[in-house]
């Protein structure tokens, strides 16, 4: 559906998109992912045909974003960062120029307009002016007119920011209904919304793809093999060693020490590889007549899998630095 | 490009802006004929427009200032730029709504002659040459004005830069003869405006290889034509200034000659200006 190949975008020295390579598959819903500045919108508007790349090519359909522009853009409905809406225009009037635009022919407009309106509820607020309308009004209207002219492609940088709670709520339902018919592609640095909205997330730090996969995946990925929290009533140091002394444990963490209750300690306790450490653990304990008051499987959140890639990134170009320094 | 130039066009009269530019016009343009035409009964509306001929200065940057500054600051041009239109329609479609907008007080002049016929003779083809060179000015001044407007984020940047260059050029006439005509000023002119180029391929190449090289063949070229026949330079910036001097190929149709030559050259002023706004477009896109 869209392949992005090698794609590179440099502003003067700096460098916004490095080498980036994309595959898109029809009817998912994806989730580009990064801190602020890590090259999102850039490759967005790239993507659609905004900005040109330094190198590298986008492919919609077959067809090149730059050597085909108006044939690869009809596939696309776009919702930038800030909606592009004229502020001396109304909504209704807005999308009417959109789907003029999008050279819906003239006997559909009104009935594809009108609907649009329904889907993202902006019925209401038709005839005011663009420039009276909320911030979640005007991300609706220009989510409507991305909708206009049922575009395979949406893509959504963003869709969420600057709505309340509730609006949140209502756009990412929106979002995962137009996922069945649309391929979606959007981006956040709100971690909660992608595990929450997307198929399939893609982690981008400084203009590079750290990750790829699906929002459970990617989170046991990282934490290859087990991960427990252990609850014993013992001193610190014997538990320890009585938790090292099994041989499929990798490494030992103190979590707590006499918290809650009095003389316990709490451990986060990594196993080797595939290997299942709960059973091992129990009788160890139950030999040593140490008391086990909890056990409980730690699976990482996409949250922790994000900070650990963006942060090891930035880590090794410190690291990198320093060596250029030697 | 018909729903930009249905957009752009409707746009005028959502704000202000047209509205102040139409009455703008008509009041200066009416005062001038109720003076001269109604009053002293002069039978030619020439004279009139030439008089009225300042009015574009102000008149036409209030069109063009807004057209693409105010969009990419507002990211609108995120909508175009992403649609399935290439972007010289999408210019064309800003440019024609502009030239449609001027040629509304333009059409209502039209009837000055009609009105002046009332009262004597006149000679209509004389009348409508004078009205056929004002639009076209005034769409070169907008066409300027859409160049100006596609450069800057800033309206108020592309207005006062318009209107500058604007001045420039109407005074372009005055300006010629400040500046002395022998061959050795003008061979000089020449160097520094070549210096000016290279600066600015400089400025863009960010080598100095090619503009030295530029330079250096430049001036070999133009030291040598001096050898040669300095006589060549006689007079040669005022030709180059008169190339941007719009008022003087206006007085043309003013005086009532319909000169086929002064036709083409604000058919291409336009058209550069057009071709320009689409390159700076485009040179955004890319860098």
């Amino acid at each position: 559906m869209i392949e992005v190949k090698d794609l590179v975008k440099s502003y003067g020295g700096n460098v916004a998109v490095d080498h980036l390579n994309v595959t898109i598959e029809k009817g998912k819903i994806y989730g580009f992912l990064g801190p602020n500045g890590a090259g999102k919108s850039t490759t967005m508007n790239i993507m659609t045909g905004y900005v040109a790349s330094t190198s590298g090519t986008v492919i919609i359909d077959g067809h090149d974003i730059l050597e085909e522009p108006e044939e690869a853009k009809k596939n696309i409905g776009y919702l930038p960062e800030v909606p592009p809406l004229y502020m001396d225009m109304s909504p209704f009037e807005q999308l009417m120029f959109a789907a003029e635009l999008k050279k819906i022919p003239k006997k559909e407009r009104q009935g594809q307009v009108e609907e649009a309106m329904t889907r993202t509820q902006i019925v209401d607020v038709a005839d005011r002016l663009n420039k009276h309308l909320s911030k979640g009004y005007r991300q609706r209207v220009g989510l409507a007119q991305a909708l206009l002219g049922n575009p395979d492609i949406l893509i959504l940088d963003e869709p969420t920011a600057g709505l309340d709670p509730l609006q949140i709520i209502e756009i990412r339902d929106l979002i995962k209904r137009l996922g069945k018919d649309h391929t979606v592609i959007l981006s956040s640095h709100i971690l909660s919304e992608v595990s929450a909205v997307c198929d399939y997330v893609l982690i981008i730090s400084r203009g590079k793809l750290v990750a790829e996969d699906s929002p459970e995946r990617l989170g046991s990925l990282m934490g290859a093999g087990q991960e427990l929290k252990v609850t014993v009533k013992e001193s610190r140091n014997r538990a320890e060693s009585l938790l090292r002394s099994i041989p499929d444990v990798k490494e030992i963490r103190l979590y707590t020490e006499g918290w809650k209750e009095e003389g316990c300690c709490q451990f986060l306790v990594c196993a080797k590889e595939n290997a299942d450490i709960r059973e091992a653990i129990f009788f160890k304990m139950a030999e040593n007549k140490v008391p086990l008051l909890g056990m409980e499987r730690v699976s990482k959140s996409l949250e922790e899998v994000f900070l650990e890639l963006t942060e090891e990134e930035s880590r090794e170009k410190e690291a990198s630095k320093h060596a250029g320094n030697l | 490009m018909l729903a930009i130039f249905k957009r752009e066009f409707c746009a005028y009269f959502h704000t202000m802006t047209g509205y102040v530019f139409l009455a703008f016009l008509f009041v200066v343009v009416g005062v001038y004929f109720t003076a001269y035409n109604l009053g002293y009964g002069y039978p030619l509306i020439g004279y009139t427009l030439a008089s009225a001929a300042f009015t574009m200065l102000i008149t036409t940057p209030m069109l063009s200032m807004r057209v693409l500054a105010e969009e990419r600051r507002q990211k609108v041009d995120q909508l175009l730029l992403t649609s399935p239109v290439p972007v010289y329609q999408i210019v064309l479609g800003k440019f024609l709504a502009m030239a449609a907008m001027f040629a509304v007080p333009v059409l209502v002049f039209c009837l000055y002659p009609v009105i002046l016929s009332a009262y004597g003779s006149l000679s209509f083809a004389q009348s409508y040459t004078s009205l056929l060179g004002f639009y076209l000015m005034g769409c070169a001044c907008l066409a300027i004005g859409l160049y100006i407007s596609s450069v800057t984020e800033n309206q108020v940047i592309a207005a006062v830069g318009s209107f500058g260059v604007l001045v420039l050029f109407y005074l372009m006439s005055g300006l010629e003869s400040l500046i002395p005509t022998t061959a050795a000023a003008s061979f000089l002119a020449f160097t520094i405006l070549l210096l000016v180029i290279c600066y600015i391929i400089y400025q863009l190449m960010k080598s100095l290889l090619v503009p030295l090289a530029v330079c250096a063949a430049g001036e070999a070229v133009l030291v040598m034509i001096y050898v040669a026949d300095a006589a060549v330079y006689e007079g040669a910036v005022q030709k180059v200034m008169s190339m941007f001097d719009l008022s003087s190929r206006f007085g043309d149709f003013t005086g009532a000659v319909l000169d086929l030559t002064s036709v083409v050259y604000f058919l291409t002023v336009i058209a550069a200006g057009v071709f320009l706004t689409i390159q700076s477009i485009q040179k955004r896109r890319w860098s």
